[in-house]
C-alpha cells in the first residue's frame, strides 16, 4: 500500500542523510522525495512516498520519530488531503503536431513555458493519475525528456502540520 | 534548570579545545580513553593541562572505545572516548556501533581536518559524520567553537536519555584552535525524565497479569539500563512469576533465585525454552525480541498474550505483536503496575516449572573440574566471590559463562550482545577496572578474541589495573567450528587457530604474570592454581586449554524454533572426532 508521509525536521547539516539512511538501512522503500524549508527557516519539510503494509508503516513512523532531528511525522493515509506533483515535459512540436499538442495541453490545464522551432516544454501539476494520463497522451507525439518532482501533500481545511511546543527531544 | 550563580563566570577567552575540556569537566568526566593524532593535537594540548581529567592512552582506537564502554557499562553514566581524524575515526567506529546495538551511553569525540580542507581528500580525512550516521543516536560536525557550548551538553543528555546510546562529535582542528569569549556556561547535560504510560494502560497490564495462569517475565538489557533489578525481584516474588533473561539482562536477577530460569533462546536451557512455550502471558521488559532470544518468531511463546514494556516505542511490534505495549522507563512502569496486581504464589505454575526443570535441566558436563569449561567458570566464580565484575569476549567462552556464572547483581556482566564484537573483552575489562577499582575484574576470553585487541595488555599494565584474564584456548574459532560441525556437514574451514602464539609468554612479554592450567594434572591442582593466580596482584593471564570438540549446548539451529534445540544427547551424532578434524586439516 502506498503512503504519503510528511516529516518536519530541523533544517541542519546531514538531516536528509539520516532520514534516507534510516529507510535504506532498515530495508524500507522511498518512491519519491521532496525537501524544502518551511516558513520557519530553521525547519524543513520532507515529503516522501513509501509502500508497505500496516506493520511496516507503523515501524517507519516510529523509526522516523526516533531520529533526534525529526520534529513531527504525519502519514497522510486516509486523512483527506491534497497531493500534487509537478512535471516538465519536452515534446516534439512541429507544424503537423502542434494543433493536437495544444488540445491536450488545454484539456489538462497545462502551460507551455518554452517554445522552440521543433519542441515545446510543458508544465503540468496534478495528482499522480493526471500526470500519468497526460504523459500517456503525449507519448505518440514524441516526448524528448521529462522531469518530475516528488509528491507534496497538505491537509484540507485549517488543519496544519506544525512544530509542537517544546520540540526538544530526549530519545 | 540553570543555576545562574554557578553558570555565570567572568568573561574569559578560551580556544575550542579548552572549551571541550572545560565542558567535559563540568559533565563530571574524570577519565577519558583515546589516542592522539595530527588533527587532535590542540585537544590533547588542552587535555594535558586538565587537573581533573585522567587520560588513558589506548593502543588502538577500538580499544579506547571499548575502555569507555567498559566504564559506561559499570557506571551507567556516559563515558568519553577520543580518536583523531581518518584512521583514528574508522578504528573507533566498531566500538560505537557496538554501543548502539547494546544501548550503552557513549560520547565519542573525533578530530577532523580543518574546515577549509574538508572535501579535499586531505591527509587523514574521512567523512566521519557520514560514516557514523547509522551507528549513532545523534552525530555532529561542529563548525564553530561557539557551537561546542550547545553540542557537548546536548551530546551527554542524548547519550543518557531515553534509550541510551552513542553520540559522536566530529571537531575540526580549526574549531579546536578558534578562540572565543565565554561568559556563561551551559548546564551539564543530564538524563531527561520519561513520562509514565496512561493510567488505564497500567491498570490493563495489572488486569492481564492477574488473569494469567502461567505468566513469564522476559527481561533484557533495558532492565539493567533502567536499574530495574529490585523491581523485577519484587515483582517475581510477590506474584510467583518465573523470570527468563536475555544475554544482556543477566545480573538483574540472582542466578540462584528459585524463580530464575536463566538465559532463554539459542543457548538457553531446554526447561527455559519449554517454559516459554507453555506460558500464557509474556511480560517482556526492556527487551527487543532479538533473533538469538526468540528463535523462529512464529513459534516463540505461541500461546501467550504479550505485554511489552520498553522505553523505545519503536520496539513495540517491531518483531512480535504486543497485545499491550507500554512506553516508559521500565523500573517506573513496574513500580506503577505491580502494586495494582494481586499477590499470589501461583503454586501450580511453579510446580510445572519445577517439573520442567527436573525433566530437561541444563546439563553442565565437567562442572566439577576446573580444567573443563563449566567447571572452570564455576571455580573462578567461587574464587572471586559475588563482588566481581565479569567481562567476556565473543564466542563459546561467552555462552558458557552466560549459562554457568552465578550472577547476583546488575552491571556485574559486561558482554557484547547485539554486535557480538570479538575483541570487546580486554578493553572493556580495563574500563571496568578503571571505573570500579575496588572490585575484582574477571575477563573470560578465547584464543580467537584475545588477539583482536591483544595490544591493550600494554594499556592494562601502564594503567596499573587489575584484570584477571581467563583465556580459554581451544585452538580454533570455536563457535564457527561448532556450527561447521553441526550444520555444514563437518567441513571445517577457516576456523583453525592451532598455529598460535605461546599466550603465557606473550602475556609476560607485556609485563603480566601468567599461569597455565594445562600444567595441572588433576582438578585439585587446577583449582589451587586458579586460587593463587586470581589472588595475585595486578593483571594476570591464566591460560586454560579447552578441547576443541567441546560444544556449547543446547543449541537452537539458526531459524529453528527454540523448543527444537540440539542438546547433549542429540549432538553426539553431529560432533566430529579428533581424527575427522585432523583429516580435514591435512
Amino acid at each position: 500500500m502506498t503512503h504519503t508521509i510528511s516529516i518536519l525536521v530541523e533544517n541542519e547539516f546531514g538531516v536528509l542523510a539520516r532520514v534516507s539512511g534510516m529507510f535504506s538501512g532498515r530495508g524500507f522503500n522511498i518512491e519519491s522525495l521532496s525537501v524544502a524549508p518551511t516558513l520557519d527557516s530553521t525547519v524543513s519539510r520532507i515529503t516522501l512516498v513509501t509502500t508497505g503494509d500496516d506493520a511496516v508503516l507503523a515501524q517507519i513512523v516510529k523509526q522516523l520519530n526516533k531520529l533526534v532531528p525529526v520534529i513531527r511525522v504525519s502519514d497522510f493515509n486516509d486523512t483527506g488531503n491534497v497531493e500534487r506533483e509537478l512535471v516538465l515535459v519536452k515534446v516534439r512540436a512541429d507544424a503537423a503536431s502542434r494543433g493536437e499538442l495544444m488540445n491536450v495541453i488545454d484539456i489538462f490545464r497545462g502551460k507551455v513555458i518554452d517554445v522552440g522551432p521543433e519542441s515545446y516544454i510543458i508544465e503540468i501539476t496534478g495528482g499522480e493519475g493526471k500526470i500519468d494520463a497526460i504523459l500517456e497522451l503525449l507519448k505518440p507525439l514524441g516526448i524528448l525528456e521529462i522531469v518530475r518532482t516528488g509528491r507534496v501533500a497538505m491537509f484540507r481545511g485549517t488543519q496544519t502540520l506544525r512544530t509542537p511546543e517544546g520540540k526538544e527531544k530526549v530519545a | 534548570m540553570n543555576n545562574h550563580n554557578e553558570n555565570r563566570a567572568p568573561k574569559q577567552t578560551l580556544t575550542g579545545a579548552e572549551l571541550i575540556v572545560r565542558l567535559l569537566e563540568r559533565q563530571g568526566t574524570r577519565i577519558v580513553a583515546g589516542i592522539p593524532g595530527g588533527a587532535a593535537l590542540p585537544l590533547y594540548d588542552a587535555l594535558g593541562k586538565s587537573a581533573s581529567i585522567r587520560h588513558v592512552l589506548a593502543r588502538h582506537e577500538q580499544g579506547a572505545g571499548f575502555i569507555a564502554q567498559g566504564m559506561a557499562r559499570v557506571s551507567g553514566q556516559p563515558q568519553v572516548c577520543i580518536a583523531t581524524s581518518g584512521p583514528g575515526a574508522t578504528n573507533i567506529l566498531t566500538a560505537v556501533a557496538d554501543a548502539k546495538l547494546d544501548s550503552i551511553p557513549l560520547v565519542c569525540i573525533t578530530a577532523q581536518v580543518p574546515l577549509a580542507l574538508i572535501g579535499t581528500d586531505a591527509f587523514q580525512e574521512v567523512d566521519t559524520y557520514g560514516l557514523s550516521i547509522p551507528i549513532t543516536k545523534r552525530n555532529y560536525l561542529v563548525r564553530s567553537a561557539a557551537e561546542l557550548l550547545r553540542v557537548i551538553p546536548e551530546a551527554f543528555r542524548l547519550a543518557a536519555s531515553g534509550r541510551p546510546g552513542p553520540v559522536l562529535i566530529d571537531i575540526p582542528k580549526c574549531v579546536q584552535n578558534e578562540a572565543i569569549e565565554v561568559g556563561e556556561w551551559p548546564a551539564p547535560g543530564r538524563r531527561a525524565p520519561v513520562p509514565l504510560p496512561a493510567t488505564e494502560d497500567i491498570e490493563r497490564a495489572a488486569a492481564m497479569i492477574d488473569a494469567a495462569a502461567q505468566p513469564i517475565l522476559y527481561i533484557g538489557g533495558g532492565t539493567i539500563a533502567s536499574g530495574a533489578g529490585a523491581a523485577i525481584r519484587t515483582f517475581a516474588d510477590r506474584n510467583g512469576i518465573p523470570v527468563v533473561s536475555t544475554l544482556m539482562g543477566l545480573g538483574a536477577m540472582d542466578a540462584d533465585h528459585p524463580l530464575f530460569l536463566g538465559m532463554l533462546g539459542m543457548h538457553g536451557a531446554r526447561y527455559t525454552n519449554e517454559a516459554l512455550d507453555a506460558c500464557d502471558l509474556l511480560i517482556a521488559v526492556g527487551v527487543r525480541f532479538d533473533d538469538r532470544a526468540t528463535g523462529k518468531v512464529a513459534a516463540f511463546c505461541p500461546h501467550a498474550k504479550v505485554i511489552h514494556i520498553d522505553i523505545d516505542p519503536s520496539e513495540h511490534g517491531k518483531i512480535k505483536h504486543a497485545h499491550l505495549p507500554l512506553t516508559g522507563d521500565v523500573a517506573a512502569v513496574l513500580d506503577a503496575v505491580v502494586p495494582r496486581t494481586r499477590a499470589r504464589p501461583r503454586a501450580g505454575w511453579r510446580a510445572e516449572i519445577a517439573r520442567l526443570r527436573a525433566t530437561c535441566p541444563l546439563e553442565m558436563p565437567g562442572g566439577d573440574d576446573a580444567r573443563a569449561p563449566y567447571g572452570l567458570i564455576r571455580a573462578v566464580a567461587r574464587a572471586v566471590g559475588p563482588d566481581a565484575i565479569v567481562a567476556t569476549d565473543v564466542g563459546q567462552h561467552q555462552m558458557w559463562a552466560a549459562q554457568a556464572y552465578p550472577f547476583s547483581r546488575p552491571r556485574q556482566w559486561l558482554t557484547s550482545g547485539g554486535l557480538g564484537t570479538m575483541g570487546f573483552g580486554l578493553p572493556a575489562a580495563i574500563g571496568a577496572a578503571l571505573a570500579a577499582p575496588e572490585r575484582p575484574v574477571i575477563l573470560f576470553t578465547g584464543d580467537g578474541s584475545i588477539l583482536m585487541n591483544i595490544q591493550e595488555l600494554a594499556t592494562a599494565v601502564e594503567q596499573g589495573v587489575s584484570v584477571k584474564i581467563i583465556l580459554m584456548n581451544n585452538q580454533s574459532l570455536g563457535l564457527v567450528h561448532q556450527q561447521q560441525r553441526m550444520f555444514y556437514a563437518g567441513q571445517l574451514f577457516g576456523a583453525d587457530l592451532s598455529v598460535a602464539p605461546d599466550f603465557s609468554a606473550l602475556a609476560r612479554a607485556f609485563g603480566l604474570h601468567a599461569w597455565d592450567l594445562g600444567d595441572c594434572a588433576d582438578p585439585e591442582a587446577a583449582e589451587q592454581m586458579l586460587t593463587t593466580a586470581l589472588a595475585a596482584p595486578g593483571s594476570v593471564l591464566i591460560h586454560c586449554p579447552v578441547d576443541y570438540a567441546e560444544h556449547v549446548l543446547p543449541m537452537v539451529p539458526p531459524g529453528a524454533a527454540n523448543v527444537d534445540a540440539i542438546d547433549h544427547t542429540a549432538s553426539t551424532t553431529v560432533a566430529s572426532t579428533k581424527e575427522t578434524r585432523h583429516a580435514a586439516l591435512a
